[in-house]
């Protein structure tokens, strides 16, 4: 009953023309970064990042702004996904499976609408587990010491490579640079600087904010200028949408998947690290072997439509639970939220619950807000969404770098990080062009330092005795899942790899 | 026109004779500005906000103090900008506190030191404390330092300031007075910020907690943890008083985190004077007595030359220590 009246605050909070606007702002722009291939959540947050600091917000509009964003682009993603075989991001992959052949037999507009009906259910029956979740996790967030936390990082990392992505030694290449990047800066355990080369603006290390727009933003603007004409452009064959509305009987068909899926895909988004990728993945899958019976997965089932979308937007609010309640985000994009919050002066955690209910409640109210909004949008919009996806880049582009100079000189007002920010945009292209991960790196980054001080501290505390983290019940679950959410992938991941690998496309190297 | 333009130039060039003038016996800053050495939010920033807005309301100064938020480097940024760019302006002064001096000694600054700048005055002070977990069988300063000689490595203490900063600092001003010898041995747990450290003290990862007051009040409150020593002078006026001092517990410790102001090392006499007597006019008012409270900063009244001998031993005490262990050669 608690939860209900907190929760009716958090309406009272949201349910403002301000917040009103923001929110539906933040899923029509959200929506669209979905859509276009190559802008996945983490981007789209990222790239809107400078916009609310820009704007001057406070702390809660600013995240129900980028939170309605972040659930926006998962919507989003499925529409090319169906539309055009190329997933508008990574979680949207498995959906371009069963979404493309559906399409192809004239069914795009059903597809589109089941897909976004499945979505709703995903994300509003997910957004209710983050309400009742995440504040039993902070009740019990006083079992985690130095060194559960330090085990639960290295959860994070080790499952991050999983299922989603295509060279598990270069997602541990990009964490291991993202943790390498971490150390630059005074350590606070210590107070020596390290790798600062004695300049000043290195001693507090590199701001999170400016590697994400660097990495994720300014590199997709460089990858753009080098193919200078989106291959996207000549691909559109007018597809014939049909009919816009799902029948009965197909949603009465596909009722059970989305029930099992959701759930699925919460599981997936609540273990930290994995992510929406991973609920997708799981949730198709598992109905495949499921109800696959006549072998129509793969030939237009709309089951393998609603399975994926329901999995990988219940993930999204999967994702949320660990780093509203912990303070360790769930997937890559909940870690560029966590660095928003960070430099919004909130510290996530445990102490949030009590300290700032009206960011965590008015969030949670503006995700209700957000969803039935994102559900209005995409059924009776969704033609609106899919003349979109044929904005040339060559405009959108230069959008995309004006807002990420402004906006990331308007934070700090500091010329040597617009520096930071081109070094990040660079590197971004180049690894990009390895077929290197991005998200590992913000993760490494964001987490590193916290990773390496609960370490330090757990071994101090213990007078240099490195038993001390297998030392609880706790530590040694959590040591347990990361182990075989690591080796799991290496066994079986590779049937599974080939299968995504052979959806992907070039932009698949920004997994969430 | 260019009879026109001479005009103006000769009218601009009386203008800013006069202007140079008049300062000579009552300096007023034309565009007071302050400096906060962080983002928006922190304690620096509140100090130049606070004090703006209330010399203003006070019409002690004419014009808005214009607020310009330089981070980076635990305030290395701002003050490298000051001595190298800014070292003669007259307008201009800067949020400070504890931390920069800790920085100052330790040598943080690449390259700066303390008598580059002239410190204007203090606006009032943060005092530090010592707590335990409200359960906790620890009832006072002496016996919890017991516990640290009989065994060091039985007791560890959490602060929210890095290893060599002003949290772990304090534990160490306390265990030296109470005649612990090598302070090395004292346990410090660096945590980011006083909520984190209060957590795991109620976690029971660690045993004590070092920490301002206005950190851990909240937690007084909510009856998680209770305060064995203030590092005050006497006891606290108000709701503070029932905290018992270091002293009386026969601990000579003190430890404040003082907020205050620098100017520009090359900052006119007249211009010092002046922002000294506008900040002590400040201090000195009901209204600021009033903010003081509401911010839970407890008196310290230090303007000019006593605030810059105060400074200046607070720096020489740090680096002894953090000489002593350690930090700093």
């Amino acid at each position: 009953m608690e939860t209900l009246s907190s929760l009716a605050d958090g309406f009272a909070i949201a349910l403002t023309w301000q917040n009103l606007l923001l929110a539906l702002l933040g899923c029509f722009l959200g929506t669209i970064m979905g859509a276009l291939p190559g802008l996945g959540p983490s981007n789209g947050v990222a790239i809107l990042i400078p916009l609310a600091f820009t704007l001057g917000l406070g702390a809660t509009p600013s995240l129900i702004l980028l939170t309605s964003v972040y659930y926006g682009a998962m919507y989003g993603g499925r529409i090319s996904s169906i539309l055009l075989n190329i997933p508008g991001d990574e979680p949207a992959m498995m959906t371009c499976l069963d979404g493309y052949p559906m399409a192809k037999n004239g069914m795009a507009g059903q597809a589109l609408s089941l897909s976004g009906i499945a979505s709703f259910v995903g994300a509003f029956f997910a957004t209710w587990g983050l309400i009742f979740l995440a504040p039993q996790l902070v009740k019990i967030a006083l079992l985690f010491g130095p060194a559960e936390y330090f085990a639960l990082f290295a959860l994070a990392f080790m499952t991050l490579g999983g299922v989603s992505s295509t060279n598990q030694a270069k997602s541990a290449f990009a964490a291991a640079l993202g943790l390498g990047l971490a150390m630059i800066g005074v350590d606070t355990q210590t107070g020596v600087p390290r790798f600062t080369f004695g300049e000043v603006h290195l001693y507090d290390g590199l701001d999170f904010l400016v590697a994400i727009v660097g990495l994720f933003a300014l590199s997709e603007v460089f990858i753009f200028l080098e193919h200078r004409h989106g291959e996207a452009d000549g691909s559109k064959s007018r597809l014939n949408i049909g009919r816009l509305t799902p029948t009965l009987s197909m949603l009465k068909e596909t009722t059970p998947t989305m029930a099992r899926s959701t759930v699925l895909g919460f599981v997936a988004g609540v273990l930290p690290g994995a992510g929406a990728s991973l609920g997708s993945f799981i949730s198709y899958s598992f109905e495949k072997r499921l109800v696959d019976k006549k072998k129509t997965f793969g030939k237009g089932d709309p089951r393998g439509v609603a399975a994926p979308e329901a999995g990988n937007n219940a993930a999204a609010g999967g994702a949320l639970v660990p780093m509203l309640a912990l303070g360790v985000p769930g997937s890559g994009t909940t870690a560029v939220l966590l660095a928003v919050l960070l430099s919004l002066n909130i510290t996530p955690g445990p102490l949030l619950f009590s300290q700032n209910p009206d960011v965590v409640w008015g969030l949670i109210a503006a995700l209700f807000i957000a969803n039935f909004m994102l559900l209005a949008m995409n059924i009776p919009m969704v033609g609106l969404f899919t003349r979109l996806l044929m904005v040339p880049p060559r405009i959108l582009m230069p959008i995309v770098a004006m807002v990420s100079f402004v906006g990331i000189y308007g934070i700090s007002g500091s010329s040597f990080d617009l520096l930071v920010m081109i070094g990040f945009g660079v590197m971004g292209w180049v690894l990009r062009k390895l077929d290197v991960p991005l998200v590992p790196i913000i993760l490494g980054t964001l987490l590193g330092n916290s990773m390496e001080n609960n370490l330090r501290r757990a071994i101090t505390i213990d007078n240099g005795n490195w038993f001390t983290l297998i030392d609880s019940p706790l530590s040694i679950v959590l040591w347990a899942i990361a182990i075989i959410g690591f080796l799991l992938p290496v066994f079986f991941g590779r049937k599974v790899k080939s299968r995504m690998h052979e959806r992907g496309d070039e932009e698949g190297s920004i997994t969430d | 026109m260019i009879f026109n333009a001479t005009r103006v130039t000769l009218a601009a060039a009386i203008l800013g004779l006069s202007a140079m003038a008049a300062p000579a016996q009552d300096f007023t800053p034309e565009n007071p500005e302050c400096i906060a050495p962080a983002n928006p939010g922190g304690g620096w920033d509140f100090t130049c906000r606070q004090v703006g807005k209330s010399l203003q309301d006070q019409g002690l100064i004419d014009k808005t103090m214009q607020v310009v938020n330089l981070a980076g480097g635990g305030g290395g940024v701002a003050f490298a900008e000051v001595v190298n760019k800014r070292g003669d302006d007259n307008d201009l002064i800067v949020a400070a506190s504890s931390a920069t001096a800790t920085r100052l000694a330790q040598g943080a600054y690449p390259g700066n030191t303390t008598d580059q700048v002239r410190w204007l005055a203090s606006i009032g002070a943060d005092y530090g404390v010592i707590a335990v977990a409200a359960d906790s069988d620890v009832d006072t300063l002496p016996a919890l330092l017991d516990m640290i000689k009989a065994d060091p490595t039985s007791v560890s203490v959490a602060g929210g300031s890095a290893v060599g900063g002003w949290d772990h600092l304090k534990v160490l001003i306390a265990a030296n007075a109470y005649g612990i010898e090598d302070v090395r041995q004292v346990k410090y747990i660096a945590f980011d910020g006083g909520g984190e450290a209060v957590t795991q003290l109620l976690a029971g990862s660690v045993q004590a907690f070092t920490g301002d007051l206005s950190e851990a009040k909240g937690f007084v409150d909510s009856g998680d943890i209770k305060v064995i020593a203030v590092l005050a002078p006497e006891r606290l006026d108000g709701e503070f008083a029932e905290f018992p001092t270091a002293r009386e517990q026969g601990v000579d410790a003190l430890g404040a985190n003082w907020r205050g102001f620098y100017a520009p090392g090359g900052m006119s006499d007249a211009a010092y004077d002046s922002w000294v007597s506008k900040i002590g006019d400040l201090y000195a008012s009901d209204e600021w007595k009033a903010v003081m409270e509401v911010n839970g900063l407890a008196p310290l009244d230090l303007q000019g030359a006593d605030f810059q001998a105060f400074v200046m031993d607070s720096v020489s005490q740090i680096q002894q220590i953090s000489r002593e262990i350690g930090i700093i050669k």
